[in-house]
């Protein structure tokens, strides 16, 4: 049972930890704490369900084509939003109030173009692996192995890339990567690209876990996606990897029956931020994150 | 003087509100040190961010080896040959001393890159010895010594320098000073901004004070440096080998600003 619970909270961990990187990544470059990150993920489940359902491509087409559509998004609204924001000046709340309304539209145009009715992929929800104990359906799998290519290769990217580098130094300081050289416009292109199409992931993992999604489904992943940012160390990439891998296994491992009984599952997402404020008592710049004054 | 690398022309800059240059001119020739000296608040980092492009720049002109650069993006300055060191978050804290040289050598060709560094390390050994430690856990004249490697890396021929030795122990003061001596024999031209207005006019070819925004005197390092009213304005005191001969009629020495 431990151990289905554990492969449990990897599925919803990893979903959550690919977005949340996204998440934190734009934070730390652009400093723009981006509130529609949530509905960039339906918009790639969406895509995805189209390609899927609408012109009967295979699951994995689907999903390049998903992800490939949500970075195009992102990048569209770096030009035509985010950017003509940053050169008049925009603050940190204006951008942050920003995002809220672009999250409003971006919900309430799928709603018109997509409807509320609850969507699916054409996929086989019967389809079991087990492995030793455990027991994990074909989307659930998918997702854990997705998740932890992903999550290695944005590692490498960060880590080893001369992209990666220059993120990490725009993160450290903008107008000193600017004077060292650092074309900042390009790297924040690349940024949203990379935000994006791990959105456009998270969106088709999540809507295959689902096994069902809506519009709202993005928005509703919001709050644990922010959460893990915050868990693993605002302004670390790698902090929000390990905070929403920790945040999924939570929450699922807290329903563990030999652990005190287990707690009620409806009240998984409370686990989340208790174990989230538990953290921030102890470590308040998060597990990962660098201590500063703001 | 052969044609000027830098030329400034009464530069009207400052921040949102408040104009702090009210038309500062200056030049720099090719390899010449240039010293920018003066009281708190007369302009001089203002003046280098503005040279950079890092604050607005109401009027005026700047000039880089005869072309017009002003309100030029940082990276494009940079790409150009100009390089910037400011006084304080000058170097990448979190990424190592490697990678914050990396960053830098990203300006240039592909197959330059590893000489370039290669150069660096010679002039400073240290840079090599802790190449994978971060930037932000080294000491704060360690930290100048990454920021000068930082901006020398693209090879400029013109290098911005804003108090380099501010908040250093008289030991790390005299290394970032005697380094500086070592840049100059590489043939690069530096403009320096310097609290400690001694040395710097000491190591400069030039030196200009400024005021208020504006331009007060002008005239070589050490003509500034031994002026009697150079000194007691602007260096604390009598000039301590000041001799009359050094007066506003001497030839490159001291005279008013135009």
């Amino acid at each position: 049972m431990f151990l289905q619970l554990l492969a449990n909270g990897l599925v919803a961990g990893s979903v959550i930890a690919i977005a949340a990187v996204g998440v934190s990544l734009v934070y730390e470059i652009l400093r723009i704490v981006n509130f529609a990150h949530g509905d960039y993920l339906t918009f790639g489940a969406f895509v995805g369900v189209a390609a899927n359902v609408r012109y009967g491509e295979r699951m994995l087409v689907a999903t390049i084509v998903a992800i490939v559509a949500t970075a195009l998004l992102a990048l569209v609204l770096e030009f035509a939003l985010w950017r003509p924001m940053r050169r008049r000046g925009a603050g940190f709340m204006s951008l942050f109030i920003t995002s809220i309304g672009l999250a409003l539209l971006l919900r309430h145009v799928l709603f018109l173009v997509a409807g509320a009715e609850p969507r699916s992929y054409a996929v086989d929800p019967f389809k079991v692996y087990v492995v030793g104990s455990v027991r994990l359906g074909g989307s659930q799998g998918a997702a854990i192995v997705v998740g932890a290519v992903a999550i290695v290769l944005v590692g490498l990217l960060l880590a080893r890339t001369a992209l990666g580098r220059k993120m990490r130094a725009l993160a450290d300081d903008r107008a000193l990567a600017s004077i060292a050289g650092v074309n900042v416009d390009r790297v924040v292109v690349y940024t949203w690209l990379l935000a994006g199409a791990l959105a456009g992931l998270a969106g088709v993992l999540q809507g295959l876990v689902q096994a069902s999604f809506t519009p709202n489904t993005g928005f509703q992943l919001l709050l644990p996606i922010f959460a893990a940012v915050v868990l693993g160390g605002i302004g670390s990439a790698y902090g929000a990897l390990v905070g929403g891998l920790l945040l999924g296994v939570a929450m699922e491992l807290s329903t563990w029956e030999e652990l005190a009984g287990g707690v009620n599952p409806v009240y998984k997402p409370v686990v989340a931020f208790v174990l989230l404020i538990g953290v921030l008592l102890v470590r308040p710049q998060g597990l990962l994150g660098k201590e500063r004054l703001l | 003087m052969s044609r000027p690398l830098l030329e400034v022309e009464g530069l009207e800059a400052g921040y949102e509100q408040v104009a702090v240059l009210h038309g500062v001119s200056l030049e720099a020739a090719p390899g010449e040190i240039v010293a920018v000296i003066g009281p708190n608040g007369a302009g001089k980092s203002t003046l280098l961010k503005a040279v950079y492009g890092l604050v607005h720049v109401g009027g005026g002109i700047v000039r880089y080896d005869g072309d017009d650069v002003t309100r030029k993006r940082a990276h494009e300055l940079t790409a150009l040959g100009l390089n910037f060191v400011p006084q304080q978050d000058n170097v990448f804290p979190s990424l190592s001393i490697a990678e914050n040289l990396a960053v830098a050598a990203s300006v240039l060709p592909r197959g330059e890159r590893p000489d370039a560094v290669a150069r660096l390390h010679k002039l400073f050994p240290l840079l090599r010895e802790r190449r994978r430690q971060r930037a932000g856990t080294l000491s704060g004249g360690q930290r100048k010594l990454v920021a000068l490697a930082r901006a020398l890396v693209t090879g400029p021929r013109l290098l911005l320098l804003d108090e380099p030795s501010a908040g250093l122990a008289p030991r790390a003061m005299d290394e970032v000073f005697a380094k500086l001596a070592e840049i100059r024999e590489l043939g690069i031209a530096i403009v320096i901004v310097e609290q400690n207005a001694r040395r710097a006019l000491a190591l400069a070819d030039r030196g200009y004070v400024l005021e208020l925004g504006r331009n007060r005197y002008e005239g070589t390092g050490s003509g500034l440096l031994h002026d009697p009213k150079v000194a007691e304005l602007y260096l604390g005191g009598a000039a301590r080998t000041a001799s009359s001969s050094t007066s506003t009629s001497t030839p490159g020495g001291m005279k008013p600003a135009t």
